[in-house]
């Protein structure tokens, strides 16, 4: 057999072959696996399989769609929007002036209950217009410092809110610089309203990724403070008002967990809540709304999930039919040798 | 040297050698010619010291030593050469420009996640590169280490491994070895130092070749002579010319020239000789068959060719969105900062690093066009080429394992040589056929003979079988109506003996002797025992005789003269012996023949001849050649059977039998003494018309002939031919017939295959007019060129009338042209035009082509059409075809493998290309095209969501997920089910892919992979990420999304998008393929499986490595209801569309494929009548093969009927 020939750079062909046929034969050994004969299922898109499975989604779907709506349906949502109302009128022609002035930002809503809310009762800041999913906040933060005391110096992420004067900064970074610091104080009938903040963040978050010695140091000591201020003598694990801040939101409208109300409230209620109007989002336009909610099984009151499973169940139950007329009133051709390209193309197949 | 020359004549009466016979091939007297003057200067500076390598002056380490690498790599250029290679590939590089970003602060996500994946698809491609890099190096070192006897001092030869040789080494090599590098031959067992090469290796010719050494060196026949033994070799520098050498050998003080007679070729054997002695000239990388070899031309597929242009397409989508997304976010960026108000303060602007900086928003625009292109990157498939390439693997061993391509006989299984061409098999459009080995077998049987105008041999032929099909007659058993009594007889037995089917009771078993020209029949049965250069081979134990012949035809003549009684069982170097029946006194004897001298065949001979001296002194001259040289030849008195000898050989090339004329004559001892005198001047003169003055000397001598007769052999059609041609021209292949043979021949073999047909309009162009026939007598070169040309055009004009006239009359045209017209039918200013004759002919039949011509044709067919185009051969000849063709396919037969070597998938017979193109190559190709779409599409799905996500975020370029689910996406979560696409998926199984042949048209018209399905497939992905992160989106955004009460962060939004993703890509996959095997479930449903393991093991993993993932499945995801009701409800919605197109297509519009599907659907397949239907599809009527035979018979019926 040749050997190194002057094709032989492009496969190693002859010695080999020949060596082997002289011992056994290469005969390639049958197997369904190797002839490409393995046992398949070959579905086809036939009638009855396309109707059945328009049949089967909207038989699973307009059930869920109405279970959803009626879950939705049950959550009470009260949504309070006071950033502009919370501005005094006078005020209002330079909000952001007045927000970061130091005029007092007191200020006092009526909440009606228009339905027995019942307990617990959450209790959601809303933000609108605030990008806490911009590249820049998002990765603002030192990870490795809020978990652990020795890790304090780990600070390169967080610039410009990475130190004062030398002296790092806990929590560092953007978002917790910038910190929610609305306040709400509700009562109920003149009764006050106890909001437990406690049991608001990720178990996970509490435990594992703030830690139970870190505190709080030179947080807000910089020449400009951000938003909110934090208990020097509070474990961070503890301070879940920055730990549910610190969890960053997807969307620029996006609510974050205040606080839980752990009685009933019934419907005709009037609540009283008493907000420091401290958080600026007046200076990129942003909405602030106070929520309360009750939730179900699929959590806030959210009707799109309910209505979008009733539509689609629906059309597939309409599709049902359509196929099945379709299908009765104009029976296939069996290949309709227009449709073939080659045949379309005229000469296109010479 | 000269004076030897003189010598030469008076020593040749006593002793004749054979070298001396060969008239045309072999050796004249070596002389010095002018190249030998330039010996010493620039390219001729190559010093040798023959046999004293330790002499001083032997400074033989600047050559290079004998080890010969065909390794792409070496251990320490392995690394920086295939990362060479790999970065070549745009996306590649696209990939580590990427990665080497990410170190920086643009990444938008951690380096270790975006190198990971591409370390992963680079470094499988280099383990698949060093795997058959390895390969290569286990050759090599096999190839080195074989031994050879090598000189070591004192007439003392060693064996050594061939790597150790070098320069200046005397080597013995025995026969049937092969030379281990480049030698100059000294001596050989013969005494003139004559030995036979074969040289199949190198041009894959498999004639021998006479190789001759100097007369000075030739008695060095001993080792003990090699004691002491001391030349000196002046030469010129390494090149790749194989057939020139200029040197001059310096020994004891004299010079003697050599050339390229005295060079043995690495990789060429030593044939027929015992042993011969040599000097090393060139090592290793120096000789001449390493300098000739280029790599093979790398051939890419259509598809991938158009998968670049998709993946430039992409580049320009990430392109443009990274600008809209810079745009928008420079806008923003600026506008964070203006007049001293900070708007977004939460990011504090006035101090931010300059990839954020309000102040000079433009270059953090530009930076952000950085950040943007790398995180889009997603939307180029980074394992889109590792996975293709694992897919072609698969695929390639599949057709090698495929037991319907195995040929029991020869054992040998389909090998696909390369694999990067399978989906080209899918979309061959034309096919160029050699014959010769291909559709025949090259299996030659003497089968007829006419001997002094009575025609001999009664075996029937496949053509003759074929044709008798064809006129619908029984089997026309008989031409010779004189003996109608023999052809009721049947037939005894099969013919046993190879290459001899000849069967006439008149003349077998010594029974010629009763006939009534038996001397004309014993000269002719000699004639063919003695005329030839064959060289018998004696089994010593059996005494049976086997012979090597040149060519097949050569050796079936040898062995029907020997069947017939005349034996020839020996040759000499001056003589061959013969058993034969004395016609006067019925006994076997023993003659000799004192050969004097061979006049060798050539293509423009076209006959060869013999001088013989009989015992009793008689000198003739023998001589066979063909029947257009051989009847001009002839004397007047020899023209005696000419007549009904012509009737005959017409009827054999009607058969599809190749014919030779046999003739002598008898020298008188004078005119040999003339003849012999002038062909040893000739051959001994040294000015460049020596060829020509041969020839004249030899066509002078070669006339005045007397007719003998004409032998007929059959040139076997393989099994299956016709069969696999009519179902190849059922799914619309067009096949051309490309053969070197002449016309009358290659239009039988294009009748017996059904090529042709006798309704056919035949189309013939050639220049056998006599106005050019005169032209060529007169020789006047320009003149013939001129007119023949006009002739060639004017033909081809006409024929294109003819068939534009027909229009769209089902009156199929065929078009033969031979090789003289092709010549200029391929010129730049006709080619066109004949291109687009060819085309518009169903069969095409080349006749009398050259291997160039072949090539340059296959070139015309490629580039004219923009089609695929198929090559299909066995020998060398076809190797420029094979290479020049989109796929090149060898037939592994008996022929050398040159023709394997150079093709990219070899099978055994040319009937296993149906299966290779119907089946295999059908289903690479739907298997590759889809898998390409349904890569796309997930990268688009996946990658849009992400830019999607974006524009929520101002263009932050934050992504939507966490970094190691972007940068495992590709590699874990969607990966393997394409791939099992890409291995596995069969749209109708093998038996329906041959039942209906025309389902091939579907890779030939590209419609799976045409820009509207393409674009369809990426129009599902972008609505897919659509779908999915608008659904997301509303569904989560702003409320609770548990009872607790606890709102979607980021990684909420991303780990259910994700699901989502995973699900649908998944499942479009399950919708889109028809063949469920447990394999596909097993990846499909493993797919979405292993992405829940991994997020949940993912998510256990230490916060700092997950961060915001951190044990967000099962803490966030899983416990939620929402999660799962949202991910049903998206998936659903997302397929949804899909699911419609595809239940109206298949129901209404379907393909073809899903025709058949519906057949099987439906179990109509065995309904003839409905498959017939089906199979009937097309607009343009099968045009050649049986079946259309078959119509056209049908028509003329109706015709006549109607009539």
């Amino acid at each position: 057999m040749p050997s190194n020939t002057a094709s032989s750079s492009s496969a190693p062909a002859g010695s080999a072959d020949s060596s082997a046929s002289r011992t056994k034969s290469k005969r390639p050994k049958y197997s369904k696996f190797t002839q490409q004969e393995l046992p398949a299922c070959k579905p086809i898109l036939t009638p009855g399989w396309v109707i059945l499975t328009f049949l089967v989604i909207s038989v699973i779907f307009i059930p869920l769609g109405v279970v959803s709506l009626f879950a939705s349906q049950d959550v009470v949502e009260i949504v309070d929007r006071y950033d502009n109302d919370c501005v005094p009128t006078p005020a209002r022609a330079n909000k952001v002036a007045y927000i970061q002035g130091v005029s007092d930002k007191s200020c006092n809503r009526t909440l009606v209950v228009p339905k027995k809310m019942k307990q617990p009762i959450y209790v959601y800041y809303q933000l609108e217009n605030f990008y806490q999913n911009h590249r820049r906040y998002v990765k603002s933060r030192s990870d490795s410092q809020l978990r652990s005391v020795k890790d304090e110096n780990q600070i390169d992420a967080c610039k410009p809110e990475d130190d004062v004067n030398g002296r790092p900064i806990v929590p560092c970074g953007l978002i917790a610089w910038s910190l929610f610091n609305d306040t709400y104080t509700l009562s109920k009938n003149n009764q006050p309203l106890t909001v437990n903040k406690r049991g608001i963040a990720w178990k996970s978050d509490r435990e594992h990724k703030f830690g139970k010695n870190v505190f709080p140091k030179n947080f807000q000591e910089g020449n400009i403070t951000g938003g909110g201020r934090l208990d020097a003598n509070k474990s961070l694990s503890e301070q879940e008002d920055l730990i549910v801040w610190m969890r960053t939101a997807a969307l620029p409208t996006f609510r974050k967990l205040y606080g839980k109300i752990e009685s009933d409230l019934e419907k005709g209620d009037t609540i009283h809540v008493t907000l420091l109007n401290n958080y600026n989002t007046y200076s990129f336009d942003g909405k602030k709304k106070l929520v309360l909610s009750t939730t179900s099984w699929l959590g806030g009151k959210n009707d799109f999930l309910g209505i979008a499973y009733l539509t689609v169940g629906g059309i597939c139950f309409f599709l049902a039919l359509v196929f099945t007329i379709m299908y009765l009133v104009k029976p296939r051709r069996l290949g309709d040798p227009t449709y073939l390209s080659w045949n379309r193309v005229p000469g296109g197949g010479r | 040297m000269a004076g030897n020359g003189t010598k030469r004549p008076r020593k040749r009466r006593r002793r004749i050698q054979l070298s001396k016979l060969y008239t045309l091939t072999c050796t004249h007297q070596a002389c010095f010619k002018q190249d030998h003057s330039q010996i010493g200067g620039p390219g001729y500076s190559r010093v040798v010291f023959c046999n004293e390598p330790d002499s001083p002056d032997a400074d033989s380490s600047n050559y290079s030593d004998n080890y010969v690498r065909t390794t792409k790599y070496t251990l320490t250029t392995f690394l920086p050469k295939s990362l060479f290679e790999q970065f070549r590939r745009v996306a590649n590089f696209y990939f580590l420009v990427t990665g080497i970003l990410s170190f920086t602060p643009l990444a938008p996500y951690t380096a270790s996640s975006a190198i990971v994946p591409l370390l992963f698809v680079i470094g499988a491609t280099m383990v698949k590169e060093a795997v058959e890099d390895w390969r290569r190096k286990k050759q090599d070192i096999e190839v080195n280490n074989r031994r050879v006897k090598v000189h070591r001092g004192d007439g003392n030869f060693d064996s050594k491994e061939w790597k150790t040789l070098s320069v200046g080494d005397i080597v013995r090599v025995e026969k049937n070895e092969f030379f281990p590098a480049d030698l100059v031959l000294l001596s050989s067992s013969y005494e003139d130092a004559i030995c036979y090469v074969e040289t199949m290796n190198l041009d894959g010719e498999t004639n021998l070749k006479v190789k001759q050494g100097l007369e000075v060196t030739s008695s060095l026949r001993e080792d003990i002579n090699f004691k002491g033994f001391e030349a000196f070799v002046k030469c010129e520098d390494p090149n790749a010319n194989l057939y020139s050498f200029v040197g001059t050998m310096e020994l004891k003080g004299a010079k003697y020239p050599l050339s390229p007679q005295q060079l043995l070729l690495r990789d060429s054997k030593l044939r027929n000789t015992e042993f011969i002695f040599g000097a090393v000239i060139f090592t290793g990388h120096d000789t001449k068959v390493i300098q000739n070899s280029t790599d093979p031309p790398s051939k890419r597929s259509m598809i991938e060719k158009k998968m670049d242009k998709i993946i430039y397409l992409m580049f320009f989508m990430v392109v443009l969105m990274s600008f809209i997304g810079s745009v928008i976010f420079g806008v923003t960026t600026r506008d964070d900062f203006k007049d001293g108000v900070m708007r977004r303060w939460y990011l504090k602007p006035d101090s931010s690093s300059v990839f954020f900086d309000p102040k000079r928003a433009h270059v953090a625009a530009i930076y952000h066009f950085l950040t943007a292109a790398m995180l889009y990157s997603y939307f180029i498939p980074i394992s889109l080429y590792v996975s293709i390439e694992i897919v072609k693997v698969l695929q390639s061993i599949f057709i090698n394992q495929d037991i319907h391509m195995y040929y029991e006989e020869a054992d040998k299984p389909a090998r696909a040589r390369t694999s990067n061409l399978n989906e080209e098999l899918g979309q061959v459009d034309t096919i160029l056929s050699d014959k010769t080995g291909t559709l025949t077998c090259n299996s030659m049987e003497f089968i007829k003979c006419s001997v002094a105008g009575t025609a001999y041999g009664r075996g029937i032929t496949e053509v003759e079988m074929a044709m008798g099909r064809r006129k619908g007659s029984p089997l026309v058993l008989q031409s010779n109506e004189d003996d109608v009594e023999y052809s009721k007889e049947p037939f005894a037995e099969e013919p046993t003996v190879k290459g001899f089917n000849f069967r006439d009771e008149r003349i077998m078993n010594g029974n010629w002797v009763t006939e009534p020209h038996a001397d004309v029949i014993q000269k002719f049965f000699r004639l063919l025992a003695v005329c030839h250069t064959v060289i018998p081979e004696v089994d010593e134990d059996t005494e049976k005789i086997s012979y090597e012949a040149e060519s097949p035809d050569e050796a079936a003549f040898v062995i029907a003269a020997r069947e017939l009684g005349f034996e020839f069982y020996n040759r000499t170097q001056t003589t061959i012996s013969v058993r034969e029946l004395d016609l006067v006194t019925g006994k076997r004897v023993e003659r000799l023949y004192k050969v004097l001298n061979v006049l060798e065949f050539n293509s423009t001979r076209k006959r060869m001849s013999v001088i013989v001296e009989e015992e009793d002194g008689k000198l003739l001259l023998l001589c066979k050649g063909a029947d257009n040289v051989m009847f001009e030849r002839l004397s007047k008195n020899g023209r005696e059977f000419e007549e009904e000898t012509k009737d005959h050989v017409n009827e054999y090339a009607d058969a599809g039998l190749r014919t030779l004329i046999l003739a002598y004559r008898e020298l008188d001892e004078k005119e040999y003494k003339v003849f012999n005198e002038r062909i040893s001047e000739a051959k001994s003169s040294v000015s460049a018309d020596r060829e020509s003055r041969i020839e004249e000397v030899t066509e002078k001598v070669e006339k005045d002939l007397i007719l003998l007769g004409a032998t007929a052999v059959e040139d076997k059609l393989q099994n299956g031919v016709p069969d696999c041609i009519d179902k190849l021209a059922q799914a619309g292949i067009k096949i051309w017939v490309l053969t070197g043979d002449k016309m009358e021949t290659a239009i039988n073999i294009g009748f017996a295959c059904s090529l042709l047909r006798q309704d056919m309009k035949q189309i013939i162009i050639n220049l056998e007019t006599p106005e050019i026939h005169s032209l060529e007598k007169t020789g006047e070169k320009d003149a013939i060129a001129k007119a023949s040309k006009e002739s060639v055009l004017l033909q081809i004009i006409n024929g294109k009338a003819q068939l534009k006239y027909s229009g769209g009359n089902s009156n199929a045209f065929a078009l033969i042209i031979d090789g003289k017209s092709l010549a200029y039918a391929l010129d730049d200013d006709v080619k066109h035009i004949f291109l687009e004759l060819a085309v518009g002919c169903a069969s095409v039949i080349c006749c009398r082509s050259s291997p160039k011509q072949k090539a340059l044709v296959t070139r015309l067919v490629k580039s004219g059409n923009g089609k695929t185009t198929l090559a299909i051969g066995d020998g060398a000849n076809d190797v420029g075809m094979l290479q020049e063709a989109d796929i090149g396919v060898g037939i592994s037969g008996v022929e050398g493998m040159q023709a394997v070597m150079s093709s990219d998938i070899a099978i055994a017979q040319f009937r296993y290309l149906e299966r290779l193109l119907l089946v295999h190559g059908h289903w690479c190709y739907r298997r590759i095209s889809t898998m390409v779409c349904y890569f796309f599409y997930k990268n688009i799905t996946f990658g849009f969501t992400l830019f999607l996500y974006e524009a929520y975020t101002t263009f932050s370029a934050t992504p939507a997920y966490n970094d190691w689910f972007l940068s495992l996406y590709n590699v874990f979560f969607s990966s393997l089910p394409v791939i099992a696409l890409g291995v596995f998926d069969q749209d109708v199984s093998a038996r329906y892919c041959l039942k209906f042949p025309l389902l091939y048209q579907e890779g030939v018209q590209n419609v799976l992979f045409s820009w509207r399905r393409i674009l369809g497939w990426m129009f599902n992905g972008f609505y897919s990420a659509l779908i999915i992160f608008f659904l997301c989106k509303i569904s989560l955004e702003p409320q609770a999304f548990n009872h607790q009460g606890k709102t979607p962060g980021r990684e909420i939004l991303g780990g259910t998008m994700y699901t989502c993703i995973v699900w649908v890509v998944n499942l479009q996959m399950a919708l889109a393929i028809s063949y469920f095997t447990l394999i596909q479930h097993i990846v499909i449903w493993g797919s979405i499986i292993v992405w829940y393991l991994f997020i949940t093991v993912y998510g256990e993993l230490p916060a700092i490595i997950s961060t915001g993932a951190y044990r967000v499945f099962v803490e966030a995801l899983a416990p939620s209801l929402s999660y799962w009701v949202i991910t049903l409800f998206v998936v659903a919605s997302t397929l949804m569309p899909y699911f419609i197109y595809s239940a109206v297509q298949m129901r209404f519009f379907p393909m073809y494929h899903g025709m058949i599907q519906w057949l099987r659907y439906e179990g109509q397949c065995n309904d003839p009548e409905y498959c017939d239907m089906v199979r009937q599809r097309s607009i343009r009527p099968t045009t050649v093969g049986f079946t259309a035979r078959l119509e056209a018979k049908k028509r003329s019926v109706r015709r006549s009927e109607s009539a």
